[in-house]
């Protein structure tokens, strides 16, 4: 489904965004985009919360590459790609869950690891072309890590749904204990919380999502999605469960925009997911200071009024 | 990464690699067979002038690597690595879709990247995060400019894997004058940079410009990592960024030497890899990350091993105790 084929079916854009909503939706790729859309956006806005939280962002990084090597070397060898995918990002996320504690160690060796992995990967894809093997699974390849969010089936829209909802049941079941864990760690575990235990399991949620991103949406859409509405929604909120819901819905509103846009503007929808986030992110920042600046100017101006008033009482 | 990396193969028509292949069994490149003999093998290859030229500037790449990797591993950049590996990467296909050297695409990406990470994420707890929105963005311009180009992208394929086998004279001396440079930076921010990254808060006490130095340091893993992709590739950098150091960082606490040990380290797997990489046809990248990933898992068995002998008359003597 090229863009130019598509540009000459396409309905212009009207400004009446019911109207666009309503032309956008008459297509199957677009009703497949949106369900796959919207099940991911919510789990990368959720997980990406607890990966921000947590500082774990080379590591869910190192996993999507991982994953990647995963499809590639199941491929070489001939089994399923879902099992070499699934089962090798959930195996190095349970490895990594038991790398050292302290935040220094464990971004060295997860750095060693993808180093390692990142040559596996170029192997693999040498052992293909070197082969002159099938270039029809390298295209696939393409396809599933670009993010051909549009050109879903409904059945693969809603194989990712149910996987989305599985993680994000799993994530709910251990919302808690995963949330006091990440905060205070030291005193979860005096606390008798299984706080490495934990930490593994949350590794391997994240697995899940990169294996199920990379099936349908891509490994790059997700990052973005990971980060940003997890960073800005720490910044803005200071309650976890709601920094959560924000999380969840600023993934939400970044894929449904794109996927508003990249249907009239013929954009690739990744492009358009990362730039939307980025863009988000640096006007937090921006507006948090000047409001930062302004708070620290105001009391400045209202001090002698404040002593006056002090004085009088 | 690797993304894109698929993306640029399905487009180039016969694939990168085969054509790489090819153009250097046109060279003149006979059947190599190993025979054993080292020293003869090593003979056989330095007849050949690109072999000369890998092996030359493979050394100035990974001495660069190791001295610049060791402040990585001891500032906690691995991650800045990485994502400023990827970044470049995304400048060089914009740089290829303006048709320009991807070389400058590299440098404007990589360096406005480190700037921009170290003006987001002051703390170092905040730059994890900056570092990847930073990458998250990049890589989306990355997808952007490959879905604009139609065109043949060997040459932003170059960058990812490097073309160690295919470097000129000049490719050489424009590596060396950059591997001259960098190392002159670091020597002359050496102790400041060593007392920053040791004690952040005691260095800015005793009024070292920490911030500053900070912000240098991003620039000049920027300059590392674009000088080495021309050598040896996107993928192969940081391996060589991380890996030596990390071995080094376990077996010494002394800096002198954990840099001496991590150049070393990093020399002998690049000369190694390529060594190999003359006698078996894939990318040299695959055999220096297998050497460097090798090593240090051997490293840390070792270590760990040694440290339960250590420990076990201890607690026998404790057992006694008790």
């Amino acid at each position: 489904m090229t863009a130019s084929v598509l540009l000459s079916v396409l309905p212009p854009f009207s400004f009446n965004l019911v109207q666009d909503v309503t032309n956008m939706l008459q297509f199957t790729f677009m009703q497949s985009a949106l369900l796959a859309g919207t099940a991911l956006a919510v789990v990368a806005g959720l997980v990406g919360y607890f990966v921000v939280l947590r500082r774990q962002l080379f590591a869910s990084e190192a996993l999507s590459h991982v994953g990647f090597a995963g499809v590639m070397g199941a491929a070489v060898l001939g089994i399923d790609q879902l099992a070499g995918l699934f089962g090798l990002t959930a195996l190095v996320a349970l490895g990594m869950g038991l790398l050292g504690k302290r935040a220094r160690a464990r971004d060295v060796a997860v750095g060693t690891l993808l180093a390692w992995v990142l040559g596996l990967g170029v192997f693999f894809l040498s052992v293909y072309i070197n082969g002159g093997g099938p270039t029809h699974v390298i295209t696939l390849g393409v396809n599933t890590l670009f993010g051909t969010i549009l050109g879903l089936s409904p059945s693969q829209a809603l194989l990712i749904a149910l996987f989305s909802a599985g993680v994000i049941l799993a994530l709910l079941a251990l919302l808690r204990p995963l949330l006091f864990a990440s905060l205070d760690p030291e005193v979860a575990e005096a606390r008798g919380l299984p706080v490495q235990l934990l930490g593994s399991v949350f590794l391997v949620l994240v697995a899940i999502t990169v294996g199920v991103a990379i099936q349908a949406v891509g490994i790059l859409l997700l990052f973005s999605l990971l980060v940003a509405p997890g960073a800005i929604a720490q910044r803005l909120v200071a309650r976890p469960g709601a920094a959560l819901l924000l999380s969840a819905a600023l993934a939400l509103a970044f894929t449904w925009g794109s996927l508003l846009l990249g249907f009239y503007l013929n954009y690739p929808v990744s492009f358009l997911i990362s730039t939307l986030a980025f863009v988000s992110f640096v006007a937090t920042l921006l507006s948090q200071w000047l409001l930062q600046r302004w708070r620290q100017r105001a009391p400045a101006e209202q001090r002698p009024t404040a002593a006056s008033t002090t004085s009088r009482s | 990464m690797l993304p894109l990396v698929l993306s640029l193969m399905t487009r180039t028509p016969s694939g990168g690699l085969v054509a790489l292949r090819v153009q250097h069994l046109q060279s003149g490149f006979p059947s190599p067979a190993i025979s054993w003999n080292l020293i003869e093998d090593m003979q056989t290859q330095l007849q050949y002038a690109f072999m000369q030229n890998a092996y030359l500037a493979g050394a100035i790449v990974a001495v660069v690597a190791g001295v610049v990797g060791y402040f990585v591993v001891l500032r906690g950049l691995s991650f800045a690595g990485h994502a400023l590996a990827d970044i470049g990467f995304a400048g060089a296909a914009g740089a290829v879709l303006l048709g320009i050297d991807p070389i400058f695409g590299l440098l404007v990406f990589t360096i406005g990247s480190a700037v921009g990470i170290g003006l987001l994420g002051k703390r170092i707890q905040g730059r994890d995060v900056a570092i990847g929105i930073v990458l998250a963005w990049a890589l989306g311009l990355g997808v952007l400019f490959l879905s604009l180009y139609t065109g043949y992208a060997s040459e932003a394929y170059a960058v990812l894997f490097g073309e160690i086998l295919g470097i000129s004279v000049d490719d050489l001396l424009v590596t060396l004058l950059a591997g001259v440079i960098i190392l002159a930076a670091m020597a002359v921010l050496y102790r400041p940079l060593l007392f920053a990254s040791f004690d952040d808060e005691v260095a800015e006490a005793r009024g070292v410009p920490v911030r500053f130095l900070s912000m240098a340091f991003m620039i000049i893993l920027a300059l590392a990592v674009s000088e080495a992709v021309q050598v040896v590739g996107v993928l192969l950098i940081f391996a060589l960024l991380v890996t030596p150091a990390a071995i080094a960082e376990r077996l010494t606490a002394r800096p002198g030497r954990a840099i001496a040990i991590a150049v070393v380290l990093a020399l002998a797997f690049t000369w190694a890899g390529i060594f190999i990489s003359y006698y078996i046809l894939y990318p040299v990248s695959v055999f220096i990350t297998t050497l460097a990933f090798g090593s240090y898992v051997l490293v840390r068995l070792i270590l760990a091993a040694r440290a339960r002998v250590v420990r076990r008359p201890q607690q026998a003597l404790e057992g006694a105790l008790a």
